[in-house]
């Protein structure tokens, strides 16, 4: 029996497993001066691991009596998330060395925060979903202030944990909540308490409580507040990895917990979910226009999108779940290359961050410039990039739900993002000559950049097949 | 040869995938490259056309030169051209051509805008062949991207301002299009054009937040395609991006809009508009030729105060776009014919008088009316070329202006006399700024010392207005070469429309009583 168990783990038990093997393998040796190569060696983990259970894995298999779930769902997810952490693992690694900021334990707090997301999006249990989730915020709070010594980064740090430490909070009390009311904290207990729309009305705040403190984590207004700041203060990879794979760990873990835990009561929690959509949606828009930093404006962006993925789960159908599976996978490819180029700004060594700085790239870089111009009307939701039928499929997902007033709201609120978005098209073609940037020099985010610059523009043919699979993944959660 | 069409399609973006993956370095000789390169492409994009055209059979009233490929999400890549909009796959790849050549002297990141050009072709043409709701959006909208760059780039002093006005105005529009385009696939559980235009959508009236809405989800589609197209057309009240857009981008960029992109509109209204919601469209015809009849005095008013020439053609676009929306919802076959025929023949009209704009701008660098004066001194030909165009735009007859005008109006007669009426004045008005502007430019004696110098126009320019003079008269002499062509598929237009009109109409009365 618990051989079987292991077995449907065995993913994450690698991962814990490299990790501590990894530590002391750096403890033992010369520490700081091993950090590249065991960033390499974490990314090529991560792509391999990837590779396994995309490949591999198959059925619905149920380990610690219901505990963990390894279903399509969770292989979806789990596949886009060790593939993003793995390419911004990549994005890092040049960039970090050169500020003497890429100390070993990096890339090990990162497979540590993966092994949490991985956890978190199989997580059948709410003790199961807390330990997940836990385990990746902690690794996420140490690395926001991985620059010790600037004042911004420890700030971004510690604002995240307190944050943090509030929605877990949340969490915590909805779930005990749940708990109380429900008798069992197995989802697939609750679901039979929760019933089809007859809660209880402790059973609904626990719920409440649970929204809330997952719409923290995926930065939902209002729950938001803290991204801005983190993302700003956070060295750039970092937030790149922020803006990635956390967002969809989250995003799928709110899925499960919504359909695994409270499918019967879809009319109760759409209505929520519905308005944190509507408001992220906005607020990101609006609240960006004002941004010169692109961090920060970054930041709103991802507040924007998380309110796109959420018009699909709102739905509250299978069709809404592929839905947000698609966008969420869409959403993670864009930024990777949109923060590999981020990464590539700088000027005499320093990084740069304030979009004016993008003066005529264009007429310097023509191959960046390019990309990130697919990559900026792609965030837009422009067609043909792919980024629009993201955006399609949430849309169809929320008309065919009901919510039409929601998808007007959500293409209104585009509007008013794409300006932002043209905004920064606006400085690299048609700026004045200003300061010069340096020519991007590292290879890797290159490669990354014109990647999902491809991808987003050859994705238009078949969105590379992932339909399919968000189909699969979709249908085993909800039934 | 089964799929011609999507060959002329992608015939242009394979062009800029060469530029941008071949051509380097931005010297002289890199630059005569991308501009020959991407005048032999428009070039042969036109011949592939015209075999088209030879083979298209006008008496057929479906689409021909189907092309059908599964998608993603229960789309298809579904191409195919009917009657209604064979002329307009044809009036691009004419003028393609034309602009590239019209674009020798451009010489900043040349390769940048012969690319920007090139994938604008693809996608224009994308549009009118497109027999997908999701796939004629998508080249809609993406339609936008290299205009955006076009103006933004390449474009006069306040470009910033008109390329964000342009891209924000029109996407605003184009997305309540997608939410009804999603209403649409929900409710017929397809995106197939063809399927879709003999699917009868809801037409019972309901109420929403405690308005009545008559004709019910037809009417509330009609009005999200409306939004959509009267933007892109543009009607008014919703024109004002254009004279800014106009005024601002580059001669070429300008041609464009005027011929190509503006018609899209219009074609949108024939393809989706009347066939797919026609108790909506019967249900506002009112407020449309209103809009359309005020348009057309409005904004030639608004035109004889203009002081930039390219402001007044085009505001003067404006008002002739009026004559095409109220020629479609008149809904009679002279109506519609005629509004087919007008927009053609204004791509061909307005296109050639902003490059007529373009031929002095390119030597005196201002396009204000009155920096200019008594042109026909040193520029005997180019006064010639600017009279034919100001009597074709102003619909003398013999010029292909004056059929479309007359057709429209005769169209509208039968259906609204006052409306008729009030679009006449239209076309003394139009005589008013039309005249105005050749007097003031082209007349009189040349007092103004920066013209003394003033040269000619070189045979390359010339050659660009040959072909557009050629089809002008021939169109106005013998206007059947269209009618011949689009006749039928309005007949069966015409027909659909006026059947569904008559049960939506009974419908009505019957839950009336």
């Amino acid at each position: 029996m618990i051989q079987a168990d292991l077995t449907i783990i065995l993913p994450e038990i690698l991962l814990s497993v490299f990790a501590m093997l990894a530590l002391l393998f750096g403890v033992y040796t010369t520490k700081d001066k091993v950090a590249p190569l065991l960033t390499w060696v974490t990314a090529a983990v991560f792509a391999l691991l990837a590779a396994w259970i995309g490949l591999s894995g198959e059925g619905n298999n149920v380990a610690f009596n219901g505990m963990f779930h390894d279903d399509a769902f969770a292989r979806f997810a789990k596949v886009t998330i060790l593939l993003s952490a793995a390419a911004v693992l990549l994005m890092s690694q040049e960039y970090m060395e050169r500020r003497g900021l890429l100390r070993f334990e990096y890339p090990i707090l990162v497979s540590l925060s993966v092994v949490g997301m991985m956890m978190m999006v199989s997580a059948g249990d709410l003790m199961a979903l807390y330990m997940g989730l836990e385990l990746q915020s902690l690794a996420l709070y140490v690395i926001a202030s991985l620059r010790r010594d600037s004042l911004k980064s420890t700030e971004a740090g510690l604002k995240y944990f307190i944050l943090g430490a509030l929605s877990s909070g949340l969490l915590l009390y909805g779930a005990s909540l749940v708990y109380g009311y429900a008798g069992t904290t197995l989802f697939s207990g609750i679901i039979a308490a929760a019933g089809s729309g007859d809660m209880s009305l402790g059973l609904l705040f626990g719920l409440v409580f649970v929204i809330s403190g997952l719409a923290f984590k995926i930065s939902a207004v209002p729950f938001h507040m803290w991204t801005p700041d983190v993302y700003e203060g956070s060295p750039t990879p970092v937030t790149a990895f922020f803006a990635t794979a956390p967002k969809m760990a989250a995003m799928a873990l709110f899925a499960r917990v919504l359909h695994d835990a409270f499918g019967g009561a879809t009319a109760d929690w759409q209505q929520i979910l519905a308005l944190l959509a509507l408001l992220s949606m906005f607020l990101g828009s609006i609240a960006a226009i004002g941004q010169r930093n692109i961090k920060r404006l970054m930041a709103f962006s991802s507040i924007a999108h998380m309110g796109y993925a959420l018009m699909g789960l709102a739905a509250g159908t299978v069709f809404g779940v592929q839905a947000m599976l698609v966008y969420m996978a869409i959403y993670v490819t864009m930024n990777v290359g949109t923060f590999a180029f981020i990464l590539s700004m700088e000027k005499d060594g320093q990084p740069v961050t304030d979009i004016a700085a993008l003066n005529m790239y264009a007429k310097r870089e023509p191959g960046r410039a390019l990309a990130m111009l697919i990559l900026l009307f792609s965030l837009a939701g422009v067609p043909p990039l792919v980024g629009f039928f993201g955006k399609f499929y949430v849309l169809r997902a929320a008309y065919d739900a009901g919510l039409a007033w929601l998808a007007i709201a959500g293409v209104i609120a585009s509007v008013i993002g794409a300006f932002y978005y043209l905004r920064i098209v606006y400085y690299m073609y048609f700026g004045d000559e200003g300061e010069e940037l340096d020519g991007g020099k590292s290879p890797v985010l290159w490669v990354m950049l014109m990647a999902s610059a491809g991808a987003m523009l050859f994705g238009v043919v078949n969105l590379f097949g992932i339909e399919g699979a968000a189909a699969a993944a979709a249908a085993t959660l909800v039934n | 040869m089964d799929n011609l069409l999507s060959i002329v399609t992608f015939i242009p973006a394979l062009a800029a995938l060469i530029l941008i993956v071949f051509l380097r370095g931005s010297d002289a000789a890199a630059n005569r490259n991308a501009k020959w390169l991407a005048l032999i492409a428009t070039s042969v994009t036109f011949l592939v056309s015209l075999f088209i055209l030879l083979q298209f059979d006008p008496s057929n009233t479906g689409f021909q030169f189907l092309e059908e490929r599964t998608w993603i999400m229960g789309l298809t890549y579904k191409m195919g051209v009917d009657g209604i909009s064979i002329l307009f796959v044809m009036l691009t790849t004419f003028m393609m051509p034309l602009v590239i050549a019209a674009s020798w002297d451009v010489n900043t990141r040349v390769k940048e805008y012969m690319v920007a050009f090139l994938l604008l072709e693809t996608l224009m043409l994308g549009v009118f062949m497109a027999l997908d709701l999701v796939l004629f959006y998508l080249f809609f909208e993406a339609g936008l991207i290299p205009m955006f760059l076009i103006i933004g780039i390449w474009g006069g002093k306040a470009r910033i301002y008109a390329s964000f006005k342009f891209f924000l105005y029109t996407f605003l529009g184009s997305v309540l299009m997608l939410v009804a385009m999603v209403a649409m696939y929900s409710d017929a559980g397809t995106t197939d054009i063809p399927t879709l235009m003999r699917h009868d959508f809801g037409s019972e009236t309901f109420s929403l937040l405690g308005i009545q809405i008559v004709g019910g989800l037809q009417t509330l589609l009609f009005l999200a395609f409306f939004a959509s197209f009267a933007v892109k057309m543009p009607m008014w009240p919703v024109h004002t991006w254009l004279p800014d857009a106009h005024v601002q981008a580059p001669t070429a960029g300008s041609v464009v809009l005027a011929a190509i992109l503006l018609k899209m509109g219009g074609y949108g209204f024939l393809r989706f508009s009347l066939p797919m919601f026609p108790v909506g469209a019967d249900v506002l015809t009112p407020l449309v030729l209103w809009m359309s009849a005020i348009a057309i005095v409005y904004t030639s008013l608004v035109a004889l105060v203009q002081e930039d020439m390219k402001k007044l053609i085009a505001y003067s676009s404006v008002a002739h776009m009026g004559y095409v929306t109220m020629g479609i919802f008149a809904a009679n076959q002279q109506g519609i014919d005629g509004a087919i025929f007008q927009m053609i023949s204004h791509g061909f009209i307005s296109g050639a008088l902003f490059l007529c704009v373009g031929v002095i701008y390119d030597r005196m660098h201002t396009r204000e009316i009155d920096a200019y004066g008594g042109l026909v001194n040193r520029m005997p030909a180019y006064a010639l070329i600017f009279m034919f165009f100001t009597m074709a735009n102003v619909g003398l007859p013999g010029t292909s202006g004056f059929v479309g005008e007359f057709l429209t109006l005769m169209g509208i007669f039968q259906v609204n006399t006052w409306v008729a009426l009030v679009a006449c004045s239209g076309v003394i008005l139009s005589a008013a700024y039309a005249l105005w502007l050749y007097r003031k430019v082209v007349l009189g004696d040349l007092i103004k010392e920066s013209l003394r110098s003033i040269t000619d126009m070189t045979r390359r320019e010339k050659a660009i207005f040959a072909p557009l003079v050629v089809m002008t008269l021939l169109l106005g002499v013998y206007p059947a070469l269209v009618t011949d062509i689009i006749g039928p598929s309005v007949e069966a237009l015409i027909a659909d429309y006026d059947l569904a009109r008559a049960e939506g109409t009974t419908l009505r009365m019957l839950a009336q009583n």
